[in-house]
């Protein structure tokens, strides 16, 4: 079978993704449900994702040594999987952080100027 | 990615099939709190994970070292289709178990003669020593003493250089007199080799010197082979310091050799190891009898060698006297000797590596044509798994993939073959050592050693991808195929079945090769039986050698009295038909004959030059009659000849064409061996012996007496060393040779008899390169032609079967089954003719490669070509014609009817 790639992935750039969840940890440890929604959320809902496709990017994130996990029990009583951001992670966040907002400007600056010219 | 992960992926899946559930009883819980039924709840959840299924594949494919999971998947797969077809199965494997197990067998001939280092240390150091004198009309001039010395003593590249040679000494003192094999060399010729002992010490070069040990009275050093040390004096270590009788002078035993310790390729295995005492004082140039090793200093290459005994050469021949019986040094001068150094290995191995590295060859095309079989039948299989193939690339398998899982199969298959093959191999060198003919140089190195198992290894993988890669790229590249079509099975495309055209007529080409080439040695073994070689090969003629030394018979004349007296006891034994001795047999190599310049009487020599070197023996009276050499004018030599001393000789027929014009023109003319000897009168004639083997012309020969006043220097001269020459129908048999012995010692109890052979087994040996040839290539070109003609057959049937259903159809309209015959008849037929026209091309290209294995047929023979031809055509009509039978036999209603 060839490859697929998760909705989330081929609709968002490529890393968007773990950059998103990265941020999401920030705010302190959470497991895979609380971190679809709040990126859900986070996004106005213009990322619509299948959440499971959430689960091989924190595989991934995971296997990179950039976030850890537990087993712990979740606000309503349920067992569940938390992840927190390690030092890497934090570190990593901080350069896509930055490059994400370079690319941005770099498109920004191309797409800008053939509007502004009278 | 790691190896960890990939080994705990299991657990990993079962972690992560936990999280997701855990994220739909959240999901679930959250969906009720909204106020969703508990079922709703759960549906919405699952939807909203979507696909878990997928998720963890995915995950799961993330943990995989992905090329090592998939080998694993095919070869499960493989080994899966390889049990489902057995029949299949065993016809590729056993086809590829032949193939490489035939390739493997004589690559380890090749391994073990020519590709392996002698087995002494730095072996690429060693050299032999020879030298061209063109101006002497000799092939090749070995090494005079003289050399030995202006080269030991001048020479700037060698470490060590040593003479040596062979011959029989009796030893006694141990029991029955006995005539071990020995070894002669000159002190340094071990040194060079860089061989140790394994008991005692090796010779010195104190030995060497003629004041020491080898004078009058003092025992000479003598070194014991492991073998002749174990059966002698049963591995005593005590035997170092031991006296014996060598040719009845004192000896000391010294050393003894490690068991693994062979001697180049000496045949049969020297016993023991002695010095050559040289009397440096009486040395002339000539007497170019040695053989001679050395060790060339490292980094020294052998034409550095060759240039430092070029320039050795003229200080040589200034350092030491002209030869006796030659005018002056202009003569040998004149023979404008120079140097051919040859790597040891090289003369060890002689002519035999040509015929190896064609068998070689010869029995690689042999695999190419198994691997062209099975790719056709695995073509022909995978026809039948088009559909599946169809079905999995709809489902999404990638052409790689396809490739890959095709390429596999074909792997584990050819290993299996391989492993069989190896078997096999190891069956078929165990045969070839135990029954290797004479002339195949260093049997003992032959084994299945690392090398050749790798080898085995490699030819089945590049096999695999012979056989494999076309199905696999027919497979990859068929996308387009529509799923229908294939499924019916009713077309076949058109460029497959060019594919398996084009394997056939590879088939036959490559079949008609390994004919032309095994026709041709049969040719030639015909041409070889049907030279007459001059002396009877019937079986009946017993021959054994007697040595009386010296020491114990010193008078010359008593010498031939006493090998008289044996001859007598010998013919008077019951079922002996004649007897007679000779100083050498014919074909028992060339050491034994003397070569000598003969001087006719009548003919005028210039200055400075002198006549034709000619090969001479002596015989005994009734020599020509006991051997079966027709005499072909005048008489015999008579023992009135022998004791009255007369000079007289017999000579060949050739000889006395080429020098008289006439057999009967030679009687009563006179010739001689040097300048100033007797002149001998030329008695008889006799007719031409093949005396060096059967595809050499028979030389022009020169028979002396056994005794002679005034031969080569000697006043009077004996035959030592005789050959008995017995004509018997019990030749052969033990009953005979101890009739024999007991005649040889009821005259002298210290004289031993050895090398005892018939003449039929010479006659053999001299066959036995191109019996070895003949069959090993006769096996070849049969396995070929038989999987050729099942190549044939198998593409024939099939296009049958595949079209069973056109000719239920054309049989329907009326066609008539002779002409469907004929139709498949010639598909066939035509698929050979164009496969012999290649083939052919490439015989006549080939074949210039095996000129030296021929003999009296050319290489372009054009009955062998013609009958090949013959052949080949009547097996392919024969393999296309029983299919064809099929098609006419179809029965329309069935075949239409069948689907």
């Amino acid at each position: 079978m060839p490859r697929r790639e998760s909705p989330l992935q081929s609709e968002t750039p490529q890393g968007t993704l773990d950059m998103l969840v990265l941020r999401v940890l920030v705010m302190g440890p959470a497991h895979g449900h609380t971190i679809a929604h709040a990126i859900e959320r986070g996004s106005e809902d213009v990322l619509q994702i299948e959440h499971g496709s959430l689960y091989p990017a924190l595989h991934r994130l995971e296997n990179r040594g950039w976030i850890a996990s537990f087993w712990g029990t979740s606000d309503n009583n349920r067992k569940a999987k938390y992840y927190r951001l390690t030092p890497t992670g934090r570190k990593q966040l901080a350069a896509q952080t930055t490059r994400w907002e370079e690319i941005v400007r770099a498109i920004g600056r191309i797409l800008k100027p053939s509007e502004e010219k009278p | 990615m790691s190896w960890r992960r990939f080994f705990r992926r299991a657990q990993w899946d079962r972690d992560r099939a936990e999280e997701l559930r855990s994220y739909i009883e959240i999901e679930t819980d959250e969906n009720i709190a909204r106020g969703m039924s508990p079922q709703a709840a759960h549906r919405a959840a699952h939807i909203k994970l979507g696909n878990t299924v997928r998720i963890r594949e995915e995950i799961y494919r993330m943990n995989t070292i992905s090329p090592l999971d998939a080998l694993g998947r095919d070869l499960r797969l493989a080994l899966r289709g390889i049990r489902r077809r057995p029949g299949f199965t065993l016809a590729v494997v056993l086809t590829l178990a032949l193939g490489i197990g035939a390739n493997t067998a004589i690559f380890g001939v090749v391994n073990g003669v020519l590709l392996k280092p002698l087995p002494y240390p730095n072996a690429s150091e060693l050299v032999s020593i020879k030298h061209t004198a063109p101006g002497f009309g000799v092939p090749v001039l070995r090494m005079s003493a003289s050399q030995y010395f202006t080269y030991r003593e001048e020479g700037r590249v060698f470490q060590h250089l040593g003479l040596y040679g062979d011959g029989g000494q009796t030893i006694t003192g141990l029991g029955e007199p006995e005539q071990a094999r020995a070894l002669v060399m000159t002190y340094d010729a071990l040194l060079a080799l860089g061989v140790q002992p394994q008991l005692g010490r090796l010779f010195t070069e104190a030995d060497a010197k003629p004041s020491g040990p080898a004078a009058i009275g003092v025992a000479r050093p003598l070194i014991l082979t492991h073998a002749y040390w174990q059966r002698r004096f049963g591995g005593d270590r005590s035997v170092i310091g031991r006296r014996l009788l060598v040719d009845s002078n004192p000896a000391e035993v010294i050393g003894v050799m490690p068991d693994g310790f062979r001697f180049l390729d000496m045949k049969p295995a020297a016993e023991v190891i002695s010095l050559i005492t040289i009397d440096r004082g009486r040395l002339t140039l000539d007497g170019f009898n040695f053989s001679s090793l050395a060790r060339l200093k490292p980094g020294i290459t052998v034409a550095d060698a060759n240039a430092d005994i070029a320039r050795m050469l003229p200080i040589w021949l200034n350092a030491w006297p002209a030869p006796l019986n030659l005018a002056g040094k202009e003569v040998i001068e004149s023979w404008h000797i120079a140097p051919t150094l040859q790597p040891l290995k090289d003369e060890v191995v002689g002519g035999i590596g040509d015929i190896l590295w064609i068998l070689m060859a010869t029995i690689g095309m042999v695999l190419l044509i198994a691997c062209a079989n099975v790719a056709n039948l695995m073509l022909v299989r995978s026809e039948s798994r088009a559909h599946e193939f169809a079905v999995r690339t709809a489902l999404g398998a990638g052409r790689w993939h396809i490739a890959r899982e095709v390429l596999v199969e074909s792997l584990v298959l050819s290993l299996t073959g391989g492993v069989l093959g190896m078997a096999l191999a190891y069956g078929g060198l165990t045969m070839i050592v135990s029954t290797a003919p004479t002339t195949l140089p260093r049997v003992e190195d032959i084994s299945l050693d690392p090398r050749v198992v790798v080898f085995a290894v490699v030819i089945s993988i590049v096999s695999s991808v012979l056989f494999g890669l076309l199905p696999a790229v027919k497979h990859a590249t068929q996308r387009g195929q529509p799923l229908a079509g294939a499924a019916r099975g009713a077309s076949t495309s058109r460029e497959r079945q060019r594919t398996r055209n084009a394997l056939v007529v590879v088939q036959v080409a490559l079949a008609l090769v390994l004919l032309v080439g095994s026709g041709l040695m049969i040719r030639t073994f015909q041409a070889l039986l049907s030279v007459v070689p001059g002396f009877a090969t019937t079986g009946d003629v017993q021959t054994a050698r007697v040595w009386v030394p010296p020491q114990q018979v010193r008078e010359p004349e008593r010498v031939t009295r006493l090998q008289h007296d044996i001859l007598d006891r010998v013919a008077a034994l019951p079922g002996v038909r004649a007897a007679a001795f000779t100083s050498a047999v014919p074909m028992e190599g060339p050491l034994r004959v003397w070569q000598q310049t003969i001087f006719v009487a009548g003919q005028t020599y210039a200055p400075g030059t002198i006549p034709s070197l000619r090969r001479a023996k002596s015989v005994s009276p009734g020599y020509f009659g006991a051997i079966g050499t027709s005499i072909v004018a005048g008489r015999d030599i008579t023992w009135t000849d022998v004791y009255g001393r007369a000079r007289v000789a017999v000579v060949s027929e050739n000889f006395a064409r080429e020098v008289w014009g006439s057999p009967a023109a030679a009687l009563g003319q006179h010739i001689r061996e040097a300048p100033t000897a007797v002149w001998g009168e030329v008695v008889g004639v006799v007719h031409d012996v093949h005396e060096d083997a059967v595809h050499q012309l028979a030389p022009p020969f020169v028979y002396w007496p056994v005794l002679m006043e005034n031969f080569s220097g000697t006043p009077l001269a004996a035959t030592r060393a005789i050959n008995l020459v017995i004509r018997s129908d019990e030749a052969g048999s033990e009953s005979l040779m101890s009739g024999v012995r007991n005649a040889v010692w009821s005259v002298n109890p210290s004289m031993p008899v050895f090398l005892v052979r018939t003449m039929k087994d010479l006659y053999d040996q001299s066959m036995a390169r191109t019996s070895f040839a003949l069959i090993m290539l006769a096996i070849a070109a049969t396995m070929a032609l038989a999987l050729g003609v099942i190549g044939i057959y198998g593409v024939i049937a099939y296009v049958v079967a595949q079209r069973s259903r056109e000719i239920g159809i054309r049989l329907a309209l009326g066609a008539a089954p002779t002409q469907l015959k004929l139709m498949f008849l010639r598909q066939g037929l035509v698929l050979t003719a164009v496969g012999a026209g290649v083939g052919l091309v490439t015989a006549v290209a080939l074949t210039q490669w095996m000129s030296s294995l021929l003999f009296g047929v050319e290489r372009l023979d054009l009955p062998t070509y013609a009958t090949v031809l013959g052949v080949l055509a009547m097996a392919a009509a024969l393999a296309s014609y029983v299919p064809a039978r099929r098609a006419a036999a179809v029965d329309p209603v069935e075949t239409l009817t069948a689907e």
